[in-house]
């Protein structure tokens, strides 16, 4: 009750229209209009605009000689040639020079084509209404004739077998674009599973090419190693590193705080997966006094001392481990392939 | 002669001759002596080491322990040998000024003869990589394509691909190796100095070290060329993407300013 009253007494009292009428103006929102056309000295001095002419055939002209310069360059300059240029230092001749002439010469064009548009072409402003875009009654009228007519000639409302068919066949068709995408490739099988890693297999230093042995590995040091029998020339070299790469750290077994990681590794001679669990960038950014392993890509961190356990960034996985020990020549081998997918996660990874 | 022989019998005659003897002998020990002395090579071994003892106590042992033990501020300093020493001292890395996520490089303290004598102390502590000799650092005639091969597979994770260093984690980073000399690089390479793990001659031979060496003075010495023209730190995208957007586009708009700015009218409001 009392709150209608006060809403009420809140409201303004009502308008009297003889007493408080407002003078409303004619037209509140009238168009201005386009102000007075102001003309160029080009408008009113043929010298000038003669002047002007010139001025953008010269940038044209230029632009060619730039054109020409670019191709001269690139015959006249070898490859290799270094000269030094101030404030550059020293540069190699031929990208100096191309890139100088290329960007003149788009320069140029440019600059013309704007001094062109300034100075010469008509620049009178025009207003230019809009129109509605709705076609006029008898046209619609027309159109919906036409179809009403087309409709019954065909007799697509009464063959009804027809109609169906047809819709049938439209949207069967789409399907065969659709089987086509099975030829994106092959499916990828088992190989994001498996790597050139297996049981026996030599680990071989990738600066020697030679066996490694665990004398070799001292603590705090850093090696990559790939599987014994994998060529550098080989044609699916680049495939098979890109999944086998690994690195080789030594940290005292008593700093090695898992215990699976401990019994994989040989003496505290640990191999792990070169390839970051996030996106798969190679990591190797290894600070041997706190045994962690930064990616440069996403700077995901993890420790080798305890089973490569992710302590930072968005890797979702702990870089696969693999098990090593030695054979009987002494030389440091894979006790198999590693346990579980490297590098980043796939929806059937599990 | 005749006025000498004349004079044998003077009262003095003893005490000059006496004197001549003295003057004599004094003289041959001085002559003779300090020759004698050099030839006793491990006795010189073993003053350096007297002196790097002396050097060591004055200026390390604060923070590694009056026997090179190591302390809560500093790593025990047995083993490490003389080429850690001689890279972390000649690099004035040694003796730290501030605790902190890493030690730079900073002004050398000590001269070359003293760096010889505290890491001749430190080597006596425990065996050790050794200093190289210059033949062993001296990249003239090495594989600088091979070095290359090699710096990206075991360096340019870190120092980038030609050498101007990177982040780490926690404030720490790998330098630049711009300016640093053959010895340094090569010491650095065998010791492992700070975050850096070591690249042994076990797994990394002499040969290739001096191949890594060639090829950083190739990419990244004093008359290295930069086919590009300014090469924005050769740093990578980063940097030339923040040059491109920030000087080339804002050229761009600032030519479209400067033509919108100018009327072409010929009375100018």
């Amino acid at each position: 009750m009392s709150s209608q009253e006060i809403s009420e007494e809140g409201l303004p009292a009502e308008q009297d229209t003889a007493h408080g009428a407002v003078k409303v103006a004619d037209d509140p929102f009238a168009d201005p209009g386009l102000p007075a056309h102001r003309p160029r000295i080009q408008d009113i001095d043929e010298r000038a605009a003669k002047r002007s002419e010139r001025t953008v055939a010269l940038m044209f002209t230029l632009s060619m000689l730039a054109t020409i310069g670019f191709i001269a360059s690139y015959v006249i300059f070898p490859v290799d040639k270094i000269v030094f240029i101030w404030p550059f230092g020293h540069v190699s001749a031929l990208n100096f020079s191309l890139g100088l002439t290329l960007g003149l010469a788009l320069f140029l064009i440019g600059a013309g084509a704007v001094h062109w548009a300034r100075t010469l072409m008509s620049d009178v402003e025009v207003a230019d209404d809009r129109h509605p875009i709705e076609a006029t009654p008898e046209v619609k009228a027309k159109v919906l004739a036409d179809f009403a007519d087309g409709a019954r000639e065909s007799a697509i409302g009464r063959r009804k077998l027809i109609r169906n068919t047809m819709f049938g066949a439209l949207a069967l068709v789409p399907l065969s674009g659709v089987v086509l995408l099975r030829d994106l490739g092959p499916l990828p099988e088992k190989k994001l599973r498996n790597t050139l890693w297996a049981k026996g297999k030599q680990l071989v230093n990738m600066n020697t090419m030679e066996p490694l042995r665990p004398e070799d590995v001292v603590v705090g040091s850093l090696t990559f190693a790939m599987p014994e029998g994998l060529e550098e020339d080989a044609h699916d070299f680049q495939n098979q590193i890109a999944k086998a790469a690994l690195m080789i750290v030594r940290i005292e077994p008593d700093d090695i705080k898992d215990k699976q990681s401990r019994e994989w590794a040989h003496e505290g001679i640990v191999a792990f997966s070169k390839i970051c669990t996030h996106v798969g960038c190679p990591i190797s950014l290894y600070e041997q006094q706190t045994h962690h392993v930064l990616c440069p890509c996403h700077q995901s961190t993890f420790d080798l001392s305890d089973g490569a356990r992710v302590i930072f960034g968005p890797a979702g996985h702990p870089l696969p481990q693999l098990r090593i020990g030695v054979n009987s020549e002494g030389n440091l081998e894979a006790l198999g392939d590693f346990a579980e997918p490297v590098g980043p996660a796939f929806w059937e990874r599990g | 002669m005749k006025k000498l022989s004349a004079r044998r019998r003077h009262p003095l005659a003893a005490v000059v001759v006496l004197l001549l003897a003295l003057a004599a002998t004094g003289g041959l020990y001085a002559a003779f002596a300090p020759a004698g002395k050099a030839q006793a090579d491990d006795t010189a071994q073993s003053l350096a080491i007297d002196e790097g003892k002396k050097l060591y106590s004055v200026g390390c042992a604060s923070c590694h322990g009056s026997g090179g033990q190591g302390t809560t501020d500093g790593p025990s300093l047995v083993g490490v040998g003389s080429a850690a020493v001689d890279f972390q001292v000649g690099t004035g890395r040694m003796p730290a000024q501030q605790p902190g996520a890493q030690v730079p490089k900073k002004k050398v303290i000590y001269n070359q003869a003293q760096i010889d004598q505290l890491a001749a102390y430190v080597a006596s502590l425990g065996a050790g990589p050794i200093t190289p000799k210059q033949s062993q650092v001296d990249p003239s005639g090495a594989d600088v394509a091979k070095g290359g091969d090699l710096f990206r597979t075991n360096c340019a994770q870190c120092h980038n691909f030609t050498g101007k260093g990177g982040a780490l984690t926690d404030g720490k980073y790998a330098p630049d190796l711009e300016g640093v000399s053959p010895k340094h690089i090569y010491e650095a390479m065998q010791t492992g100095p700070q975050s850096m793990p070591s690249f042994p001659d076990s797994t990394m031979p002499e040969q290739e070290k001096k191949d890594i060496i060639a090829y950083i003075k190739t990419v990244n010495g004093d008359d290295s060329a930069s086919p590009g023209g300014l090469s924005l730190g050769g740093l990578g995208p980063v940097s030339e993407g923040l040059f491109g957007w920030i000087f080339g586009l804002g050229g761009l708009i600032a030519i479209a300013v400067w033509v919108a700015a100018h009327t072409a009218k010929a009375k100018k409001s």
